[in-house]
């Protein structure tokens, strides 16, 4: 064991930044360094993937429900002939990129109705909370189907559909966080030096409320991706890119008969989902300074 | 006539509580002069800190307004002004540190970023020139080593160089008043000194109005010429420091004072035990009513006391105090 002195003199060093004494932290989460990893291949894979293996995901270059392995083709193929590999590579990129940028929407929508809220208070609260609860009770894959089915089936659209039926969790936590914070003396003291509304709630409020945030942002991708996958299972995506719930969605009626269709794709939805998760828990204990003191 | 520096006549400001609306502030004046240092005084909950906040605009919303009176700084009209204005004010020409140095500072910013955030704002600097003026700062406030401590955070930091930041935060702009709202109730004893010799020498160097609100009646006298004595919202006594402590005329001034225990003085009773104010401040309830507040604490206290209350009569040598018994206590 250090001596006291030595301890706390590297702690000063590793610590330049609450950020970085986050990251310290992070490190130290086997679980959520493994999902950092896969993610990280995850990622490198949706990117280069295609580039690596550029079979055309839509070509059908064999006949159909051949099991894996079978001439070459490492997944097999779908009812239609089509490499399932190709599928599930370009696929990647889709589920990833629509996880993402629905998490995007729904965090700026949230944030922006959150921090508005906690910060006037007053009538302002009460109408944006008010509607807040009203899309947290509509039935969320059902509105987002009407959206999709109202307005196209396009990639943008399924994002928007996302985003705009899941922000209500990140709006509640922002305000409740704004509520808790705007009540803090540094709060006062800025006031106090002249800093404008908007300043106080973007530049001085917002970052000191951004790890909740950020955690909910991470576990937001992964249902985002779980939510994306619903949809196309439904059908409700567009017929001209492949992803992973589309690919499921298009054999689900053979699941009998060539099983491994469905589960591969499925198997790519939870692993990524999962290391979301993880990497969202990670996140979660580095930033919560409560769980950090334990 | 050249205005005074800061003027304030017959402030009265309301708080709403579910008791109805009470004023925390009851009818008070004074005034301020360029260079010169002012210290309210009282206990928890008198008014001292609200005095501050509708000094600055800054009651709470909602809950808390100016009723009545004005506050002039330099001719300009601060009660009720519009918030954008008030901003401007704000951190550039009155500015104010508070109480709890080790919550003041914003976690997540080193203190670089949050003097030269202010230097930005109201002077317009550049980010470079704020950063280069952000670590003379911090020079001024005697921190070591400013160069590297720029960079530092707030959790990196002791509880008394907090409090130097938060000073050189306040005086970055060359405010032409700094409120310090009890600067070092949170400080060991040692560091209080090193603070309030800190405030005073900058005070000479820059020629920054202080007005010090506090409980401590020994860094009244080392950091004040005039001091206001505020008793449930009410000015009780108003007058030159030194003469104040030595005479002092309402009977809450004298009960502070010899809470304080003096290396020369006997103040000690004949139980050998420290002198103390009986009973505790009135409830928010009773404020605003007509009668001395003082009353119930008062061992002077008579018929009148709890019938009318006692206005603040000036004397002839400038010492203004509000108690109805002002004969026998200066006899006595």
């Amino acid at each position: 064991m250090m001596d006291r002195k030595t301890e706390n003199s590297e702690y000063l060093e590793q610590a330049s930044s609450p950020s970085a004494e986050a990251w310290e932290m992070f490190k130290r989460n086997h679980a959520a360094m493994a999902g950092l990893v896969i993610l990280f291949v995850i990622t490198i894979g949706s990117i280069f993937g295609p580039l690596i293996y550029p079979t055309d995901p839509f070509d059908m270059v064999w006949a159909p429900f051949s099991p894996p392995g079978e001439e070459g083709y490492l997944f097999g193929t779908d009812y239609l002939g089509r490499d399932l590999l190709a599928m599930v590579i370009h696929g990647a990129r889709v589920s990833l990129v629509i996880g993402l940028s629905a998490a995007i929407v729904s965090i700026f929508i949230g944030v922006t109705i959150g921090a508005l809220a906690g910060f006037y208070r007053g009538y302002i609260e009460e109408i944006l909370m008010r509607v807040t609860e009203f899309f947290q009770v509509l039935p969320t894959l059902l509105f987002s189907m009407v959206i999709v089915a109202l307005f196209g089936a396009s990639l943008t659209m399924i994002t928007i559909a996302i985003g705009i039926v899941s922000w209500t969790a990140v709006a509640r936590i922002t305000r409740s966080e704004f509520l808790r914070i705007r009540e803090l003396e540094y709060v006062m003291a800025s006031r106090a030096s002249g800093v404008s509304n908007t300043k106080l709630m973007f530049g001085i409020i917002l970052p000191n409320a951004l790890p909740p945030i950020i955690v909910q942002s991470a576990l937001m991708v992964g249902s985002a991706i779980l939510f994306e996958a619903g949809l196309s299972f439904l059908g409700l995506t567009d017929p001209n890119v492949v992803s992973w719930g589309q690919i499921i969605g298009s054999n689900r009626q053979y699941i009998l008969d060539a099983s491994y269709t469905v589960t591969i794709p499925g198997i790519a939805i939870f692993v990524t989902v999962l290391a979301i998760s993880l990497v969202g828990d990670g996140l979660n204990d580095a930033l919560n300074p409560k769980l950090r003191a334990r | 006539m050249v205005d005074k520096l800061l003027e304030v006549k017959n402030l009265r400001v309301e708080l709403q509580t579910k008791d109805g609306v009470v004023p925390v502030i009851d009818d008070l004046s004074f005034d301020l002069d360029y260079g010169e240092s002012l210290s309210f005084v009282g206990e928890s909950g008198c008014g001292k800190s609200m005095t501050a906040l509708a000094l600055m605009g800054l009651l709470p919303e909602k809950v808390g307004r100016i009723a009545s009176g004005s506050i002039k700084f330099e001719g300009r009209q601060l009660a009720n002004a519009s918030s954008e204005d008030l901003r401007k004010i704000r951190g550039n020409e009155i500015s104010m540190i508070f109480q709890e140095p080790m919550t003041s500072l914003n976690p997540v910013l080193s203190v670089g970023e949050q003097i030269s955030e202010v230097l930005r704002l109201h002077q317009k600097m550049s980010v470079n020139s704020a950063w280069k003026r952000a670590e003379d700062l911090l020079d001024a406030v005697n921190i070591p080593d400013p160069k590297r401590r720029v960079h530092d955070y707030p959790f990196q930091m002791s509880g008394g160089q907090r409090q130097r930041v938060m000073i050189a935060m306040a005086l970055a702009c060359e405010p032409k008043i700094l409120i310090a709202d009890e600067p070092t109730t949170a400080l060991d004893v040692t560091v209080q000194a090193q603070i309030f010799g800190l405030l005073k020498d900058l005070q000479t160097k820059t020629g920054t109005s202080i007005i010090l609100i506090t409980h401590d009646m020994g860094a009244v006298a080392q950091m004040a010429r005039k001091m206001i004595v505020m008793y449930a919202g009410r000015p009780c006594e108003i007058g030159e420091v030194a003469q104040v402590i030595k005479t002092p005329q309402h009977p809450y001034t004298t009960g502070l004072i010899s809470c304080v225990p003096h290396l020369d003085d006997a103040i000690i009773d004949a139980n050998n035990r420290l002198s103390e104010i009986p009973g505790i401040v009135p409830s928010l309830r009773e404020f605003g009513s007509n009668k001395c507040l003082f009353a119930s604490r008062c061992k002077h206290q008579m018929e009148q006391c709890r019938a009318e209350r006692p206005v603040l009569a000036q004397f002839s040598n400038k010492q203004a105090f509000a108690c109805w018994k002002r004969e026998i206590i200066d006899a006595g």
